[in-house]
């Protein structure tokens, strides 16, 4: 009964071709690790977001007036609201600690180089929509830090040379941040920022499974394939990996959970705390700094002492991602063969980009800014130095079959 | 219908012209669109002049008032206050406030202000860096800003500083002046913000 049905569907939609494309057919290395556990997961943070954002439009009136209301609506008479605020605003934060450890990931085994630069590309465009979907979530509570954030980012748009101040005003839909920027940020955030999240996401994962999956030896399994024509040092992503991922995401959850009950608000990075003050447009907080996710970003703007460069270093220190796969011109892939140099280099640009996080957080000063200027120049330094080395280093042999 | 074109040219001229026109289509249909998302005749009629009384300011005092949306601050200054505008002079981006777009013709002076009332200066609240409302610090050479300070503005977010006529100083992310609004004197004690000289004359 259950297989005629099944047959019935099959020969009208290719639901089990898709099933054996994707998952019970879908050979991938044997040999991933621990960093291979955060582009499912992201997958399972997105859909979370989704879920959780749903519930709250129910609640949540998108109007200057009553959204900032609204939103201590949802946290204390709403049943079980609190909980699904704080799942969609720690999730926030969670997506990104998995961005940036899949985006490092990319980076110590060389998964952006050929033939996967436009997986690579795809993913550094989602990063970006998620970002403005980020910047676009934090306005709606309404709270201050929502609003001097929202004034200050949409301030750099006036940067932009002879169109800048129209377009801020373009982008704002008013001459101050109002109530028609909110109302379409909110648009923007749950409608159509979303909407090209998941095409952007199917294109990433469409061009995965076109080439196959990198992994941590860097080695093509696909240049080893039995009389069967399967690659020898591959597994079948199903059930392999769906079993593997789902224990990552039985840890990943747990650590989620404790910092959802016990710390929502992250210690002030989470949530800020004047954003528990009710958004005052005549008065700037004592002290104004982005979610610790914009942070390194914000820093690298604060440490230019000019207004449109800031906003250029800022924009390129993203932008910059879009062109790795062409300035590392090494064909060793993995960390594991490559010189000291690079790690060196590799090394330095985590801390930069850890530092510029912590400054980016701190109140400006001339130390302060100093530090920054040194870790953007690292940096920076970091895309200047790796195409170099990664035409001179010396590299150690790649093995023919996974270690 | 034959399976290719008889005359390949011609349907390559068609193709690309229909491709042209549903171009240009496309191009208007995207008008509506993007004209939406500015403001609308509703916010653009939100700026309404504003009136202030500034015969309880005391000396030295600033007060803040919204004016479509924006604060707009009005400082009472002192004669040492004024005083201090010629000593930091050598300090200042732009101590002529020669960019014309941040002040209406009338406040081209020292004291970026009406020459009848020229101790009272109303300059709009929001840095010109990227937009915070910088604070009103009238202290001299208090500890955070330096034996230097004379008095003035200082922006929390990014730290730009600006002279007691809002004039920029040079070194820091701002790069022009407070914006002096548009105002006028309907009679001695009130200001009005967004007023012309056609509201007196």
């Amino acid at each position: 009964m259950m297989n005629n049905l099944g047959k019935w569907v099959d020969d009208r939609l290719p639901v089990s071709r898709f099933w054996n494309a994707h998952l019970a057919k879908y050979y991938v290395p044997q040999n991933f690790n621990f960093w291979y556990y955060f582009g499912s997961l992201l997958l399972v943070v997105f859909v979370l977001q989704i879920v959780t954002g749903i519930w709250l439009t129910m609640s949540y009136k998108p109007s200057a007036e009553d959204a900032f209301a609204s939103v201590e609506y949802i946290m204390r008479d709403v049943e079980w609201g609190w909980l699904l605020r704080y799942m969609h605003s720690t999730g926030a934060s969670f997506f990104f600690i998995a961005v940036y450890l899949h985006i490092f990931r990319g980076m110590m085994y060389g998964s952006y180089k050929k033939p996967r630069e436009l997986i690579w590309i795809f993913g550094v465009l989602i990063l970006l929509v998620l970002m403005a979907e980020a910047f676009m979530g934090y306005l709606l509570p309404w709270g201050q830090m929502s609003f001097w954030g929202a004034q200050v980012i949409i301030s750099l748009f006036s940067s932009v040379p002879v169109i800048g101040p129209d377009l801020a005003q373009w982008i704002r839909g008013d001459f101050v941040v109002s109530d028609a920027t909110l109302n379409r940020f909110f648009a923007l955030h749950v409608i159509a920022l979303p909407l090209v999240l998941l095409f952007l996401i199917g294109g990433h994962i469409m061009a995965l499974h076109e080439v196959g999956s990198n992994n941590p030896d860097g080695v093509d399994i696909k240049e080893n394939k039995d009389a069967t024509g399967k690659p020898v040092d591959g597994i079948p992503f199903h059930p392999y990996y769906t079993v593997k991922d789902l224990f990552g995401l039985g840890v990943f959850m747990f650590i989620f959970a404790a910092v959802l009950f016990y710390w929502p608000d992250g210690g002030g990075l989470f949530l800020e705390h004047p954003n528990f003050i009710p958004a005052d447009p005549l008065k700037t907080p004592e002290h104004i700094a982005p979610v610790w996710y914009f942070a390194p970003h914000y820093a690298i703007l604060r440490a230019v002492p000019d207004k449109f460069f800031g906003v250029v270093a800022m924009v390129t220190a993203i932008l910059i991602l879009f062109v790795m796969p062409w300035i590392d011109r090494n064909r060793t892939r993995s960390i594991r063969y490559r010189s000291t140099a690079f790690k060196v280099n590799l090394f330095a640009f985590v801390a930069a980009f850890v530092g510029l996080g912590y400054l980016g957080t701190q109140p400006p000063g001339p130390i302060a800014t100093l530090a920054a200027q040194l870790l953007s120049t690292v940096y920076f330094g970091f895309f200047v130095a790796l195409f170099v080395i990664s035409r001179l280093e010396r590299t150690k042999p790649v093995p023919e079959r996974l270690q | 219908m034959a399976d290719s074109p008889s005359n390949p040219a011609r349907r390559r001229f068609l193709t690309g012209a229909a491709t042209a026109v549903g171009a240009v289509g496309v191009g208007f249909a995207a008008v509506p669109f993007l004209s939406s998302f500015q403001p609308s005749a509703k916010a653009q009629a939100a700026g309404a002049p504003v009136d202030v009384n500034i015969g309880k300011l005391a000396p030295g005092q600033m007060t803040t008032v919204a004016w479509r949306g924006k604060p707009v601050y009005l400082v009472h200054r002192t004669e040492r206050m004024l005083e201090t505008l010629t000593e930091v002079t050598d300090k200042l981006r732009d101590p002529d406030s020669s960019v014309s777009s941040q002040q209406p013709a009338f406040a081209t002076n020292l004291y970026r202000a009406r020459p009848s009332h020229e101790r009272f200066l109303v300059i709009v609240g929001l840095c010109t860096h990227l937009g915070c409302a910088p604070t009103y610090r009238p202290e001299v050479a208090p500890d955070d800003l330096g034996d230097e300070w004379k008095g003035g503005f200082f922006c929390p977010c990014h730290g730009s500083k600006f002279d007691l006529s809002g004039r920029v100083y040079k070194g820091v992310p701002a790069p022009t002046n407070l914006e002096v609004p548009q105002y006028v004197y309907v009679s001695e004690q009130i200001l009005r913000v967004g007023g012309t000289e056609e509201d007196v004359a």
